[in-house]
């Protein structure tokens, strides 16, 4: 029973990463029709600004306190947002009006660029993010535990996706997310700068990457240039489970992949245990099988 | 002068064949002299190949091994090298990928024309190049990877340091007979031919001494969470856990632990020796214990010698993988000395008749399968260094 609650908790973390890591994935794809595989690596943009960052200001496990994490966590959603409208602006819009397999081939482009760039400026080995959060565990039940970063992790995924439902269903700017999913070319008739609306909405998933990239540095510390891309292709998958375009899916499809992996790691046999990353894809062909648009979405083009 | 255009262009084609085939009457020349030169003692430059891991996960693999090779290298240079002729490296980065080992070993083979090969630390890289080696009829000798199957790779190929069998073996006896456990766990990279080799010969050894292995989980180098394997092993209640991973795993997986609660001894091998291994924490890793090649407690003169010379040169204490680098590097050109040739063969044959070379990591003797037979040490971490406990014999 103890081993059985602590691994849903160790589930309910790694998952709360995926589905803040899908929100991206989904809000882009239901505005645009277009699959971000850059979205992974912008997750690593954000764990390595928290990074500079720390190190800029000396932060460290030294003296460890949760208003400098927040204030990295900050730092990197703002970096990343910056990174993700220069992305938008100068990959994705000139390609916007050609098909929509010139948009995705010239995401995964920027995907291998920002992977490669990261290697030559950051440099291939691997780093260890300052662990700045109190190394405090509590203790829930017998000896299961939950530690301060697991809290932090939960914690902070569900203001943010609070905050973004609030966004996308009370404001006139979701209003007008919402309007450009449904269709692109009435929306700007009605008055809609969709130029604004669509490069907002990629510096919000960007940002959101960006917390997730420093709140799992800040849980797991060794980082390096290419973190993003199993990462980023779980997440994507917990997008597509949930049904891609649809905001509470990302987020139900990012803890079934989380609880899932975890499950499956703890009870299988150690010889399945390397299969631990099949599990995911399994789940996800089990259900694209009976439900194509996946858990929650809808054939309707209403989405985000 | 006018020509037709077709004429040109006919004078074209014609001259490029020409050039091609003086280059390759060049080249066939070339060849023929380099290997008449081989039969006839040493060139004034003899070329050592060198892939290490540079960069990437196990990074400090390759800063140690280097190390010591260089330091190696500039001692005999200075003291003449090899029968006069001077040793040039020629050094590659693999990045710790196997692929990418074969592909720059091939380099190293056939672009440059290397007469040796010194690597891997990792087991996975050094098969494979040694496959290439193997083929291409270059000797390589490995300073310290420990998997069986890297001198099975055939006659060219052959290590300085002793194999996984006995390492794990010395794992098991030491926790069975000295820390009388008797509940073990094991956590193995599976996708590691080391870790792997390592948790098969320790089961057998830790079973046969009276031992039970309680649970079994794996991982795979890179993941960052380990907590859904550490909670079972927490939960499986067990004395201690064999770790036998690479140093940057396996920092995080006990950190991991201690945050879970485990607090039971971690024992591994030689994989964790690095600087880098402390970076989740010193006290997670207090009295944890790893077999090792050497100790820099040793107060043999030779050690004590060897550790003052790699400090001069590099401000740092070597660790073991530069030990068995430097001895690799070392019982190479003593090899290389008595063949008094360049050629592959005549190497091969000098390797394998190395007997009671007098190395730092002890004295080597190369056995009919080229690998090197000597004890291992154990040593205890505290306080973020390595302390000397106990030699485990050959059996």
């Amino acid at each position: 029973m103890e081993t059985l609650i602590q691994q849903l908790i160790n589930g309910l973390a790694l998952g709360s990463i995926y589905a803040l890591i899908a929100l991206g994935y989904t809000m882009v794809y239901g505005v645009l029709r277009l699959i971000n595989f850059a979205h992974g690596d912008v997750y690593m943009l954000g764990t390595f600004a928290g990074y500079y960052t720390a190190l800029r200001f000396g932060f460290s496990e030294a003296a460890p306190s949760f208003v400098r994490a927040a204030l990295l966590l900050l730092v990197a959603m703002v970096v990343c947002a910056v990174a993700g409208l220069t992305i938008e602006r100068l990959a994705y819009r000139p390609v916007r009006q050609a098909s929509r397999l010139t948009a995705l081939i010239t995401a995964i482009g920027v995907s291998l660029f920002l992977e490669n760039v990261g290697q030559i400026i950051f440099g291939a080995n691997p780093k260890f993010f300052p662990q700045v959060l109190p190394p405090q565990q509590f203790p829930v039940y017998g000896a299961v535990v939950i530690t301060t970063p697991d809290l932090a992790i939960l914690g902070a995924s569900l203001i943010l996706t609070i905050g973004l439902h609030r966004l996308v269903h009370h404001t006139a700017f979701g209003r007008a997310m919402r309007a450009i999913a449904h269709d692109l070319d009435t929306a700007k008739l009605m008055g809609i700068d969709t130029n604004r609306v669509i490069a907002l909405t990629f510096a919000i998933g960007s940002a959101l990457a960006a917390a997730a990239g420093v709140l799992v540095a800040l849980r797991y510390p060794k980082f390096d240039p290419l973190i993003g891309v199993t990462t980023g292709l779980k997440a994507f998958i917990a997008a597509v489970l949930g049904g891609i375009g649809n905001v509470s899916g990302a987020v139900l499809g990012g803890v079934i992949i989380g609880l899932a992996e975890t499950m499956a790691t703890g009870y299988l046999p150690a010889t399945l245990n390397p299969y631990k990353d099949a599990v995911a894809f399994a789940i996800l062909v089990a259900v694209l099988l009976v439900r194509p648009t996946g858990i929650l979405g809808t054939t309707a083009p209403e989405k985000v | 002068m006018v020509m037709p255009d077709a004429w040109r262009g006919w004078q074209r084609i014609a001259l490029r064949v020409l050039a091609l085939l003086s280059l390759a009457a060049l080249a066939v020349a070339c060849e023929r002299k380099g290997q008449r030169a081989a039969g006839e003692g040493l060139p004034a430059v003899i070329k050592i190949g060198v892939y290490m891991p540079m960069t990437g996960d196990t990074a400090t693999f390759g800063t140690s091994s280097m190390g010591g090779i260089r330091l190696a290298t500039e001692e005999r240079n200075a003291a003449g090298g090899i029968r006069g002729s001077r040793i040039e490296l020629i050094l590659e980065d693999d990045r710790g990928q196997p692929e990418e080992a074969k592909t720059v070993v091939t380099r190293l083979v056939t672009r440059d024309k290397v007469i040796a090969v010194l690597g891997e630390v990792g087991s996975a890289r050094s098969i494979v190049a040694a496959a290439v080696c193997q083929q291409k009829g270059v000797p390589m000798l490995t300073p310290s990877s420990t998997n069986e199957k890297v001198t099975r790779k055939g006659d060219y190929i052959f290590r300085v340091c002793f194999i996984d069998p006995f390492q794990g073996e010395a794992a098991a006896k030491f926790a069975a007979q000295v820390l009388k456990l008797t509940r073990a766990a094991i956590i193995t990279d599976v996708k590691n031919d080391y870790s792997v080799g390592l948790t098969k010969a320790f089961r057998e050894s830790f079973t046969r001494l009276g031992g039970e292995v309680v649970i079994e989980k794996n991982y795979q180098a890179g993941d960052a969470s380990f907590n859904a394997q550490l909670t079972s092993i927490r939960d499986a209640g067990v004395d201690f856990v064999y770790a036998p991973g690479y140093y940057g795993d396996v920092g995080q997986i006990i950190k991991q632990a201690r945050e879970l609660g485990l607090r039971v001894p971690f024992i591994g091998g030689d994989g964790w020796d690095s600087p880098d291994l402390w970076r989740g924490g010193k006290e997670a890793l207090n009295s944890c214990f790893i077999t090792n090649h050497y100790s820099v407690d040793n107060p043999d003169p030779r050690v004590q010698a060897f550790i003052a010379a790699y400090r001069q040169r590099y401000g740092d204490t070597p660790d073991a993988l530069a030990a068995l680098a430097y001895d690799g590097a070392r019982v190479l050109y003593d090899a290389i000395e008595r063949a008094n040739s360049t050629d592959g063969a005549r190497i091969r044959d000098a390797l394998a008749a190395t007997r009671d070379f007098p190395g730092v990591t002890g004295t080597i003797t190369l056995d009919a399968n080229r690998n090197a037979v000597k004890p291992a040490v154990i040593l205890e971490l505290r306080d973020g260094t390595y302390h000397y406990r106990t030699t485990i014999a050959p059996s």
